[in-house]
C-alpha cells in the first residue's frame, strides 16, 4: 500500500491541481469560457425570490369538455344519430340518444379508427373513457387525455410566465417545470416579488364585448362588474375581439384628455373584425374586459378601421405599463396560484455567507490544531489531506457549476469534521500494527490494508444518507446533500492518494526512526 | 493504555436509554413537535428594526392588530432582529406582505423584511410527507446495507441504535419546543449516517476479533473491541463536534437548529454505538459460530 508508481504520483498531482485551479477560479474573473466556471450561489445566499406556482386547470378542462360537446353534436348529426340533453359538469359530459341508435353510438365511441377518436390514432389510447347506461352516455377524460391536456396547458403557461418575467427584466431568472401542474420561478436578486406576483397572478384574458341595453341578464348575455367596483353592466357574450389578435401594446398618453392609456395594435384579422364590429355598432358602448372585469366601456363614436386603438381606465403610468406588458405577453391558459414563496433579502444573504465562511475558517482551524496535537507529523499529513480535500470538494462543485446554499456550506464544514475520520482509523490501526511488527513499512502497509473495509463501510453509510437526501430534498437541502456526498468522495481520494503519498514519503525516509507514529 | 470496562455499565445504561426512549415517545405523542412553516404552512417574516425602536412586546402588539390570527414573535440572534410566524398565508395576494410592512412602519417605524417565507397548506403537507419518506427510506437503505454486509444480529444492533438516536434527538426537540423544519430533516438523515458509521467501525472490529479469538465470550469481546477503537471514536467525535460547534456559534441563526440537532445526534450516536449496539450482540449471544456459518455460505 505504500508503493506509488511514478505515473500514479503524476496523475494524483495533476488531478489535484486541476480541481484546485477551479476552486481558485471562483475568486478571480477569467474571460475564457471553459475556465470561467463559478459556483452558483443559492437564493438563500445571494438573495432573491423563489415562487412555486400551481396551475388551476379547471377552466382548461371545462373548455375542453365544451369543445368536445360541439364536436360530438356535429359528428352525430352528420351520422343521423339523434343526441340530446347534453350536460357538462366538472369532469364529464353526459348525453342521451334514442334507444334504436344507442348500440351504434356505443360502437362508434369504442372504435379506435373512428373519426371521433382522432386522439387514438396519434397516441394509441383513448382521450375519453365512456360509460353507457341504457341510452345515456357519460364521457370522462381518460388518464392519458388528462395528462396530455395538463402538459399542453403547462407548456403554454410556462411560455407566458417566461415572457412576463423577461419583460420585467430581472437578473437571470430561472423558470422550470415541476410535475405536470407546477412552475418554479427563481428570481435572483429580487427582494420584493410583489410586482412579479401581481403580473403572474393575472390570467390576462382580454376581450371586447358590446354592452346591451337590457337591464336583466338573459340568454346570451352576462352581468359583469367594473374593475373599480363602481357599477356593473350587462354585456353580450359575443366576443368581438380577444387578446389573441393583439400584436403590440404599450402605455402612452392621450393628448386630448391628458390621461394615461394603453395603446394597442391589432393583427390583420383582428383589425378587420374590429373595423366591422365598430362600424355596425356606432353609438353602442364597447366593454373592454380583462379577466371577467370591465376595465372601461367607451362609446363607439366612429368605426375604427386602422387596426389600432386605446384602452383608457384610470391608469397610473405603472398600471398602464403592467397592463401593456400582460397584453404583449399573452394570456395564460388557466389561472396560476402561488402556493409557496420564499424571499431572502440581499443583506441577509451576505450575512449568511459571512457567517458561513467564518464558521468554516474557525471549524477548520480547530480541527487542524486538534489533529496536530494528537498526531504531530501525521497530524500535519492529515491536515494536508484535509486542505486538499477542501480544494477538491470546491473544485468539483465549481466544475459542475453546483449551487451552493447555506446548508451546503454547513455540509462543507461537516465534511471538514468527518473527513479526518478515515485518516484517524488508519493511523490508529498503524499504531496497533507497530506493536507487533518491527518493520515500520510492513506495519504501515498492513495498517492501511486492514482499515480499508471499515473505512469503506463507514463512508458508504453516510453516502447513502446523502443520496436519499438529494432525491427527496428540495432547494437548500439539496445543496447540503450535494456537498455532503461529493465531500465523501473527495475525502476518500484525499486519504487514499494524497495522505498516503505523504505518509509513504515520510515513512520510507524515516524508517530507521524509533516510534514513528 | 488501560482498558476501560464499558461492559460493566451495559445494564445501567440500557435502563437509562429505555427510560429516555419511553420519555421521548411520550413527549412526541402528547406534546408533539413544533413544526415550522415548512411543515405546518403559514408565513414567516424575519425583520430587522431600527436600533432601540422596537421590542418584542411592541412588535407583538402591532402584529396582533393586523388580524393575522395566532402570531408568534421571537428575538432572532440580536436585539434588532425578530422572527414572526403566523398561520395565515396568502401568497396569491401580491399586496399581502407589502400591506403588513406598510402598517408596521406606521406603528414601529422603519422595518426591513430580511426574509419572507410563505408556504401553502398543500405544499407543507407534501414537504412533511417527503421528509418522513426520506427518513424512512434512509433507515431502510441502512438496514439493507448492513444486512448485506453483516450477520442479522449485527444489523439488529445497528438499527436499534439508529432508532434510539433519532427518537431521543426528536424527543429533545419536543421537550424544548425547538422548531422542526426542512434543515432538521437533513440533520436527522446525517445523524442516521453518522450513527451507522460509528457503529459499523466497532462492529467491524468485533467481527474481526470473533474470527481471531474463539475462547473469549462476547461480553468481553465487545469490550475489547470498543477499547481498541476508542481513541478513533473519541478523535472523530471530537473533530466532528468541533466543526459543528463552530457552525452553532458562528454560523448564524438560520443554522442554529440544524447544528444543534447534529450535535445531539453525534453525542447520542457515539453513546449508542457503545451502549446500545454492543449489548444487543451480547443479548443475542453472538459467538464465533455466528460468523463462521456466514463465512461458509
Amino acid at each position: 500500500m505504500l508503493y506509488f508508481s511514478k505515473l500514479r504520483i503524476f496523475s494524483v498531482i495533476i488531478f489535484t491541481l486541476i480541481l484546485s485551479y477551479f476552486t481558485i477560479s471562483n475568486f478571480f474573473k477569467i474571460d475564457d469560457n471553459f475556465f470561467s466556471k463559478n459556483i452558483k450561489l443559492g437564493l438563500d445566499l445571494q438573495g432573491g425570490s423563489y415562487l412555486l406556482l400551481e396551475i388551476d386547470n379547471k377552466p382548461v378542462i371545462t373548455q375542453k369538455l365544451q369543445n368536445k360537446v360541439m364536436e360530438l353534436k356535429n359528428f352525430f348529426k352528420d351520422k343521423n344519430i339523434i343526441t340530446r340533453n347534453y350536460t357538462v359538469d366538472d369532469n364529464s359530459i353526459i348525453f342521451d340518444t334514442t334507444p334504436d341508435k344507442s348500440d351504434e353510438l356505443n360502437n362508434i365511441l369504442d372504435d379506435d379508427e373512428s373519426e371521433i377518436n382522432q386522439y387514438y390514432q396519434q397516441y394509441k389510447s383513448h382521450e375519453f373513457d365512456f360509460v353507457k347506461d341504457q341510452d345515456s352516455f357519460k364521457l370522462t377524460l381518460s388518464k392519458y387525455g388528462l395528462v396530455l391536456l395538463k402538459n399542453a396547458s403547462l407548456d403554454q403557461a410556462i411560455e407566458i410566465v417566461r415572457r412576463r418575467v423577461d419583460e420585467v427584466g430581472t437578473n437571470e431568472p430561472n423558470i422550470l417545470k415541476r410535475g405536470n401542474d407546477r412552475i418554479l420561478v427563481e428570481l435572483p436578486g429580487l427582494d420584493n416579488p410583489g410586482r412579479i406576483k401581481s403580473l403572474l397572478g393575472k390570467t390576462a384574458n382580454l376581450t371586447f364585448q358590446f354592452i346591451t341595453q337590457n337591464t336583466e341578464e338573459s340568454f346570451g348575455t352576462e352581468k359583469l362588474d367594473f374593475e373599480d367596483g363602481s357599477e356593473n353592466a350587462i354585456v353580450s357574450k359575443r366576443i368581438i375581439l380577444s387578446g389573441d389578435n393583439l400584436v403590440d401594446a404599450k402605455p402612452s398618453m392621450n393628448s386630448q384628455t391628458n390621461e394615461t392609456v394603453v395603446s394597442f395594435t391589432l393583427d390583420r384579422v383582428g383589425a378587420k373584425k374590429f373595423g366591422k364590429a365598430t362600424s355596425t355598432g356606432v353609438g353602442k358602448r364597447l366593454a373592454i374586459i380583462l379577466d371577467g372585469k370591465i376595465i372601461s366601456a367607451p362609446s363607439v363614436r366612429e368605426p375604427i378601421i386602422g387596426g389600432s386603438g386605446q384602452i383608457s381606465g384610470n391608469f397610473t403610468f405603472q398600471s398602464a405599463t403592467d397592463l401593456a406588458l400582460l397584453l404583449r405577453s399573452g394570456a395564460l391558459p388557466a389561472p396560476l396560484n402561488i402556493i409557496e414563496e420564499r424571499t431572502v433579502g440581499p443583506d441577509l444573504g451576505q450575512d449568511s455567507i459571512d457567517a458561513g465562511i467564518m464558521s468554516l475558517i474557525i471549524g477548520f482551524i480547530l480541527v487542524v490544531l486538534f489533529m496536530i496535537y494528537k498526531y504531530r507529523v501525521f497530524g500535519v499529513i492529515a491536515n494536508l489531506a484535509l486542505i486538499s480535500n477542501l480544494f477538491l470538494l470546491v473544485g468539483v462543485l465549481t466544475l459542475f457549476e453546483a449551487t451552493l446554499t447555506l446548508p451546503g456550506i454547513a455540509g462543507i464544514i461537516l465534511t471538514v469534521g468527518m473527513a479526518v475520520d478515515a485518516n484517524v482509523l488508519i493511523f490508529e490501526r498503524i499504531k496497533e500494527e507497530i506493536k507487533s511488527e518491527r518493520n515500520p513499512i510492513i506495519a504501515f502497509d498492513s495498517g492501511y490494508t486492514k482499515s480499508r473495509t471499515t473505512i469503506l463501510d463507514a463512508n458508504i453509510t453516510t453516502l447513502i444518507a446523502a443520496v436519499i437526501l438529494f432525491f427527496m430534498g428540495s432547494g437548500p437541502i439539496k445543496g447540503f446533500s450535494i456537498t455532503l456526498g461529493v465531500g465523501i468522495l473527495t475525502t476518500l481520494f484525499s486519504v487514499y492518494f494524497i495522505a498516503r503519498l505523504f505518509t509513504a514519503f515520510y515513512v520510507i525516509k524515516n524508517k530507521e526512526k524509533e516510534s514513528l507514529i | 493504555m488501560r482498558e476501560i470496562s464499558f461492559n460493566k455499565f451495559y445494564k445501567s445504561f440500557n435502563i437509562l436509554s429505555i427510560v429516555l426512549i419511553i420519555a421521548s415517545l411520550i413527549l412526541l405523542a402528547l406534546k408533539g413537535l413544533n413544526y415550522g412553516v415548512d411543515f405546518k404552512g403559514g408565513t414567516l417574516i424575519e425583520l430587522r428594526t431600527d436600533l432601540n425602536s422596537a421590542n418584542i412586546k411592541k412588535i407583538r402588539d402591532s402584529f396582533s392588530q393586523l388580524n393575522l390570527g395566532d402570531v408568534s414573535v421571537k428575538n432572532f440572534g440580536n436585539d434588532t432582529d425578530f422572527i414572526i410566524k403566523f398561520e395565515k398565508q396568502n401568497s396569491n395576494d401580491p399586496k399581502f406582505i407589502d400591506n403588513i410592512k406598510t402598517k408596521l412602519s406606521g406603528s414601529i417605524g422603519t422595518v426591513d423584511f430580511r426574509r419572507v417565507e410563505n408556504v401553502g397548506p398543500k405544499v407543507s403537507a407534501e414537504l412533511l410527507q417527503s421528509g418522513v419518506i426520506a427518513i424512512a427510506l434512509s433507515l431502510a437503505a441502512m438496514l439493507l446495507y448492513i444486512w448485506i454486509r453483516f450477520e442479522w444480529q449485527f444489523s439488529l444492533g445497528a438499527i436499534v441504535a439508529l432508532f434510539h438516536d433519532v427518537i431521543i434527538t426528536l424527543g429533545v426537540f419536543s421537550l424544548f419546543s425547538l422548531e422542526i423544519n426542512l434543515s432538521i430533516v437533513a440533520a436527522v438523515l446525517t445523524i442516521v449516517g453518522y450513527s451507522m458509521n460509528d457503529t459499523v467501525v466497532i462492529f467491524d472490529r468485533v467481527r474481526e476479533n470473533l474470527r481471531k479469538f474463539s475462547d473469549i465470550k462476547i461480553f468481553e469481546l465487545t469490550n475489547i473491541s470498543i477499547n481498541q477503537t476508542l481513541s478513533r471514536t473519541i478523535i472523530t467525535s471530537a473533530t466532528t463536534l468541533l466543526a459543528l460547534l463552530s457552525i452553532f456559534i458562528f454560523g448564524g441563526e438560520i443554522l442554529k437548529g440544524f447544528s444543534l440537532a447534529m450535535i445531539l445526534g453525534v453525542i447520542f450516536g457515539t453513546y449508542s454505538s457503545i451502549y446500545i449496539a454492543n449489548p444487543i450482540l451480547v443479548v443475542l449471544k453472538v459467538s464465533q459460530r455466528t460468523i463462521v456459518k456466514e463465512d461458509k455460505d
